[in-house]
């Protein structure tokens, strides 16, 4: 991990208005003290916090997104909206993290109204990791056209990484055990690569012949990838009729 | 059925229903309740403002809340009710009379302003010759004759002093030339008016002790000694320094600061005041941490007696002052010793164990006066027809707290005696269920409806967005760079107007802003200041005096989130209030306007726990004509209490609950269920469904409100032996042997008692408030049926708070023996067995003796902690309410909705909130049910604008939305399109999140607001 001098991190966080915002009022009224680094979103529920809001967040050149809420099974609503937030949080880590960025930028944590004290420390702490890691891409070494492309591939699959959560990595028993176990398993691991991962490769290889034709090798090269599993990619993807391949130039092209 | 009564009766503006004798925050309380409970409430005061002694606090313990910042939004809410009268600079003069037609006569004392001319634009005071000394600021600083009361007041009008040389000698009248709207009259006369009323409620307060009658500690001799509302006043943004704390002989900042505790408290001698004051040990360890907060060189000394840290955080808060660097904690009674001539420092004597006799030189000294009855008390016991106690406070008995001698005059607040702030507001709720039972028949008809300007279309307009930013006296303006703010405002897109003020909240300056958005003709507004948790329902009715809808608003949080998390960075923190209001105005382009509508309210409650707490607010509620459904796990009615004999003060408790529980019975709108245990609890403020098994049926109850009194239990000791032997036993349960004259006692030589067992240490981080007074109780008894007994009690502070205090020296005068004992050195009890009998050791270090002590008991009697209920975990769960880190219900706010929880239409009291005496639990019993009822009188409760809505062409019909949706609020229509049931939708917005086309949307936190608030972050 890179450190920049004197770098001070940008940090949105988005906090549940009964549990976390209050946390973060009592931390204010308990005059306790930290890093100036975050700027807060209130939202009403911690579930309410899209996919996209973090993807815009990073692409805006956020290094970290908090996630505020209140403590599973504690949520202000019956709906526990709580749970799914912790579900996309686990998701959208494995995908940064897939796309070679730091998934630790990603931050879900649980502060009822009446842990001034747990705010601050959460905040104290972030501040400090952040700062070690270093300001996005830069940190991944990745350049800023690279860290757009990605984020973009990655916006791209969102209305079916939805999809994905709510129907395939559901988890029957609203628990933090449960939830726990679930999200570190080679269950989940497996689910993962099958339903995600493959589609986020496939999205970064359409936005890559949406902006020219490309050849197996070249894009094996820029994503990083073997050319057979990107042979492989291909030819499901002209099956579905997605790409063509161009006899003539020997590139892919969008169908 | 409010508005036809708008007839003959309620044009008589002398018919009221209530009169409110005090406004102070419980008077404040009371009206409000009362007034939204559907009466008409005169709401008198003697000082040219409302606002009473919690206006003069710079900041409340033990969460140090700014003390004008939450008390000021109430006086605007009284200003603005229409059921509320406000008659200030008046006095009562004569009451006739009885309960239900009271005929109250007023004197309104001249202020010499016409109230309705001025517009408090202080021109007055400015060209005003006349310094006098300012009496909010305890006269350590000057005002002019003509003024303002403070800058909060309501009403915002100023008052002409007696020293003003007009009314003096005739001489001068500037002020009447330089007022544009001849509002000044100084020819004014007192005005005497009658009004009608049924019922009284006294809270007139409390006065604070005056040392200077008997010259205590040197204060009015020498200049550096003040008192503790002195010192709240210098520490206040608002005080006579700005928020500098400055001594008063050279205004210098002190260095070094004494407090001495318990002035003009806890004595006997001519002059003082044999009770404890209550609340003087924690406000001097506020006092103690903000003068560090201010300057954390300065060195201070706190000069006390027993800590009195009973009530809820109070213990962690006085481990907070005593932890900080510099802050010393002397347990020693001290004299004055001098002043020195030539710095006029002052220097005092105390005593230590390990130093013995020591005179130290402080630059500042404050001594912690106590709370003493209102000036004039007797006359005004005679005016009301009251009596008074032996300390010349309220006469009250301990099953009815809030009701005076007299039928139909209540009381609420700390007329009562030493009451905090807490206490007071629950009186005041409290005073509005006893007066509600009293004139039940006539609520509602004399009550009118607030009335709002007509809404503006703004959807044709372009956007014009107004920004307000808050100084909050010195809490945001020390800190964050605010004109800098206001110019920044200024630069950014559709911004039409910027301004700062110094409290935005005050009613004039949320008035003011009312009429910036009509005369700018702005249509969104941002108010940049504390948090939208307290303030945003204020401001939205700011705007919706301003003729706007509410939801054109945002509040950006730069006190809070920006100024008081970044103190020490002053930069970063402006850099961050501008970015704060950069998000917000970028959000509220996006703003629209949404509709609230009315939903109806069950006018049933349901109380949960059938202890003493829970059947109080039961049979309060029924008795104002509302259906009670109580729920009682046990097979019986009752709870702790009857487990308890008799108080301290003498009570017959199971007399008592016997009454009690036979009046629960008889009451023909109670409905009791015995065994019950609920299963699920569906709904929200004004419909809940609970679902109830209880003796093998199970039930569906529907009501409006929630009352939850589940209750604390004794904490099972497994120190001390505790369990092994049956001469250990618990308080409690020395109690209920002595009540049956055991033998075990009667014979007993000696007896020991433990306090603090399971509490004020680690895993039990506080105090359980009754323990002292029950030991005490219990020991007064012993030597009542056994006088030769010996009694030791082992304590670490006794805590015989307010009117008990009395009893702990009756105690000692008994000779009954208390010996202290440190947390480190726990006392020892081992059981020794000669054969023939058992005999018990205590061994304890003395730590004023310095050696070890061994008592032989025959019994010891452990003060074991009170603790939080199986219940009450269970009552979180099922209603989705809070408790704190000692397991306790965490009410909405500690101070100002101490019965309320943040969930609307869910109420708590009782021990589930905190360990309380009896008659505590009894008022905040009440208190409970003022609120409930506030909320049953309604007809309807407004929900949320903030709800789903679906746009139907998106919608791909996949019912993701509907799963999650565990409110049942989605369903799909007969195209198989997804519809929200904006009834049942909380807004919550998780459906958002899963919907894969965005088609459903959460208003007021659409993506497209969010997204613009995460852009302009980094001012895209």
């Amino acid at each position: 991990m890179s450190t920049v001098h004197n770098f001070q991190p940008k940090i949105i966080g988005i906090i549940c208005n009964w549990c976390c915002y209050g946390g973060a009022d009592l931390c204010g009224v308990s005059r306790f003290q930290y890093p100036p680094h975050i700027r807060l979103i209130r939202v009403m529920c911690s579930a309410r916090v899209d996919m996209l809001h973090i993807l815009r967040a990073l692409t805006n050149g956020q290094d970290g997104i908090f996630i505020g809420g209140c403590h599973l099974c504690d949520c202000h609503y019956v709906t526990n909206g709580n749970f799914n937030a912790y579900s996309m949080v686990q998701v959208f880590r494995k995908i940064l993290k897939h796309i070679g960025i730091y998934p630790e930028r990603l931050r879900i944590e649980w502060v009822s109204a009446g842990e001034g004290i747990r705010f601050a420390n959460f905040m104290n702490e972030y501040s400090s990791e952040l700062i070690k890691m270093g300001p996005i891409g830069k940190a991944e070494g990745m350049d800023k056209a690279t860290l757009a492309f990605k984020l973009e591939a990655v916006k791209n699959i969102i209305p079916y990484v939805k999809l994905v959560i709510t129907q395939r990595l559901h988890v029957s028993e609203r628990t933090e055990d449960a939830y726990h176990k679930f999200f570190s398993s080679d269950e989940f691991e497996r689910l993962f690569n099958e339903l995600i991962l493959d589609k986020l490769v496939k999205s970064q290889i359409t936005l890559l012949l949406q902006k020219k034709n490309l050849s197996t090798s070249e894009i094996a090269t820029t994503l990083g990838l073997s050319p057979s599993e990107v042979a492989k990619h291909m030819n499901d993807s002209s099956k579905q009729g997605l790409v063509r391949f161009d006899v003539k130039s020997k590139n892919y092209a969008i169908a | 059925m409010k508005e036809e009564s708008t007839t003959d009766i309620s044009e008589n503006k002398n018919l009221g229903d209530v009169i409110v004798v005090g406004g102070g925050i419980s008077g404040i309380q009371a009206a409000l309740d009362l007034a939204t409970t559907g009466y008409k409430v005169y709401l008198v005061d003697k000082s040219p403002t409302i606002g009473g002694k919690m206006a003069q606090l710079d900041k409340t313990f033990p969460t140090n809340d700014c003390s004008m910042c939450i008390e000021s939004p109430k006086f605007i809410e009284c200003d603005r009710h229409p059921n509320i009268e406000i008659i200030t600079y008046t006095e009562v003069v004569n009451v006739e009379g009885e309960a239900g037609d009271f005929t109250v006569t007023l004197n309104k004392k001249p202020r010499y302003i016409i109230e309705d001319k001025c517009t408090g634009c202080t021109v007055c005071t400015e060209y005003c010759p006349i310094p006098i000394p300012d009496p909010f600021n305890q006269e350590l600083s000057t005002s002019k004759a003509i003024h303002i009361y403070f800058s909060q007041a309501v009403p915002l009008v100023p008052y002409i002093d007696e020293s003003c040389s007009f009314l003096e000698d005739g001489k001068c009248n500037i002020c009447v030339g330089v007022c544009k709207n001849n509002a000044i009259d100084l020819h004014q006369k007192p005005e005497k008016r009658v009004v009608k009323v049924g019922a009284i409620v006294l809270s007139p307060g409390y006065d604070v002790f005056h040392p200077e009658v008997r010259g205590d500690y040197g204060y009015g001799k020498y200049k550096n000694v003040v008192t503790s509302l002195d010192f709240e006043r210098l520490l206040c943004a608002t005080g006579p320094h700005v928020g500098e704390i400055l001594r008063p002989s050279d205004h210098k900042h002190p260095k070094k600061i004494a407090w001495i505790h318990c002035v003009g408290s806890r004595q006997s001698t001519e002059g003082g005041h044999s009770y404890c004051s209550s609340v003087c040990c924690t406000y001097i360890q506020k006092q103690v941490i903000l003068s560090k907060d201010h300057n954390a060189d300065m060195e201070a000394m706190i000069f006390h007696n027993d800590i009195r840290s009973y009530g809820k955080d109070f213990e962690r808060f006085y481990q907070r002052a005593e932890n900080l660097p510099g802050v010393k904690f002397i347990r020693s009674y001290v004299s004055i010793g001098k002043e020195i001539p030539e710095s006029k420092n002052v220097t005092i004597r105390y005593a230590t164990t390990e130093e013995g006799v020591k005179e130290e030189e402080f630059d500042l000294v404050v001594l912690g006066v106590g709370l003493i009855p209102p000036a004039n008390v007797e006359n005004l016991a005679d005016i009301f027809g009251i009596e008074l106690n032996a300390h010349q406070f309220c006469n009250t008995d301990a099953i009815s707290p809030i009701v005076t001698s007299r039928p139909g005059i209540f009381i609420s607040g700390a007329f009562a005696g030493p009451l905090d702030i807490p206490e007071s507001v629950v009186g005041g709720s409290g005073a509005n269920a006893l007066v509600s039972e009293l004139l039940n028949s006539r609520r509602g008809q004399l009550s009118k409806e607030r009335i709002y300007p007509e809404e503006r279309d703004v959807s044709e307009e372009e956007l014009k967005i107004g920004v307000f930013a808050c100084h909050c006296g010195a809490n945001i303006g020390r800190v964050v760079d605010i004109p800098g703010l206001v110019d920044y405002s200024r630069t950014l897109d559709n911004v039409v107007h910027a301004e700062e003020g110094l409290f935005i909240c005050s009613t004039d300056a949320a008035q003011q802003i009312a009429n910036t958005i009509r005369d700018k003709g702005l249509n969104r507004v941002v108010v940049a200041a504390c948090t939208p948790k307290t303030h945003e329902p204020l401001f939205r009715d700011t705007l919706r005096e301003g003729g706007l809808n509410q939801y054109f608003f945002d509040m950006a949080n730069i006190r809070e989130h920006c100024s008081w998390v970044h103190s020490k960075q002053k930069e970063e923190a402006s850099q961050k209030a501008k970015d704060i209001v950069r998000m917000s105005v970028a959000r509220s382009a996006y703003l629209e306007p949404l509709l609230e509508f009315d939903l109806p309210v069950n006018k049933a409650a349901l109380v949960v726990g059938g202890g003493l707490s829970g059947m109080t607010s039961a049979l309060s509620i029924a008795s104002q004509g509302f259906e009670v459904h109580l729920l009682e796990k046990e097979a019986n009615l009752g709870g702790m209490a009857l487990r308890i004999p008799t108080t301290l003060e003498g009570l017959d408790v199971q007399e008592f609950l016997r009454n009690l529980i036979r009046k629960v019975y008889q009451h023909p709108l109670i409905y009791v269920s015995h065994s019950a245990t609920i299963t699920d609890v569906s709904g929200y403020v004004g419909n809940f469904v609970t679902t109830v098994i209880s003796e093998g049926r199970t039930k569906k109850i529907m009501h409006g409100a929630a009352i939850l009194a589940t209750g604390a239990v004794e904490y099972k000791p497994t120190e001390y032996l505790y369990g092994t032997t049956d001469r250990v036993m618990t308080s409690i349960e020395l109690g209920e042997q002595l009540a049956l004259h055991d033998s075990k006692l009667t014979d007993a030589k000696s007896l020991v008692m433990i306090q603090c067992v399971g509490c004020r240490q680690e895993d039990r981080n506080y105090c359980s408030r009754v323990c002292c007074t029950h030991s005490i109780k219990n020991a007064l008894k012993l030597k009542e049926i056994n006088p030769k007994l010996d009694i030791y009690i082992l304590f670490r502070d006794i805590r015989t708070y307010g009117y008990s205090e009395d009893y702990y020296r009756e105690a000692a005068d008994k000779d009954i023996k208390f010996i202290r004992y440190e947390p480190e050195n726990k006392p020892v009890v081992e059981a020794i067995n000669d054969g023939n009998s058992e005999i018990l050791s205590v061994c304890i270090s003395d730590p004023i003796l310095g050696k070890e002590l061994v008592i032989e008991a025959d019994i010891v009697s452990l003060a074991a902690a009170v603790i939080s209920s199986e219940g009450t975990y269970e009552a979180s769960r099922l209603f989705k309410v809070p408790v704190n880190q000692d397991g306790f219900f965490q009410e909405a706010h500690v101070k100002l909705r101490p019965v309320d929880f943040s969930a609307e239409g869910v109420y708590l009291c009782g021990t589930a909130h905190y360990p309380k005496h009896i008659s505590e639990a009894i008022s905040q019993a009440y208190g409970a049910a003022g609120r409930a009822v506030a909320l049953l009188s309604q007809d309807t409760v407004t929900a949320s604008g903030s709800v789903c809505e679906v746009e139907e062409n998106l919608c791909v019909s996949c019912g993701a939305c509907i799963s999650v949706c565990t409110y049942g609020a989605i369903t799909f229509n007969e195209t198989n399109k997804a519809v929200v049931n904006s009834v049942l939708c909380k807004g919550d917005g998780l459906c958002n999140v899963v919907c894969p086309t965005s088609a459903i949307s959460l208003k007021h936190y659409t993506d497209e607001e969010l997204l613009t608030q995460i852009d302009a972050v980094i001012g895209v």
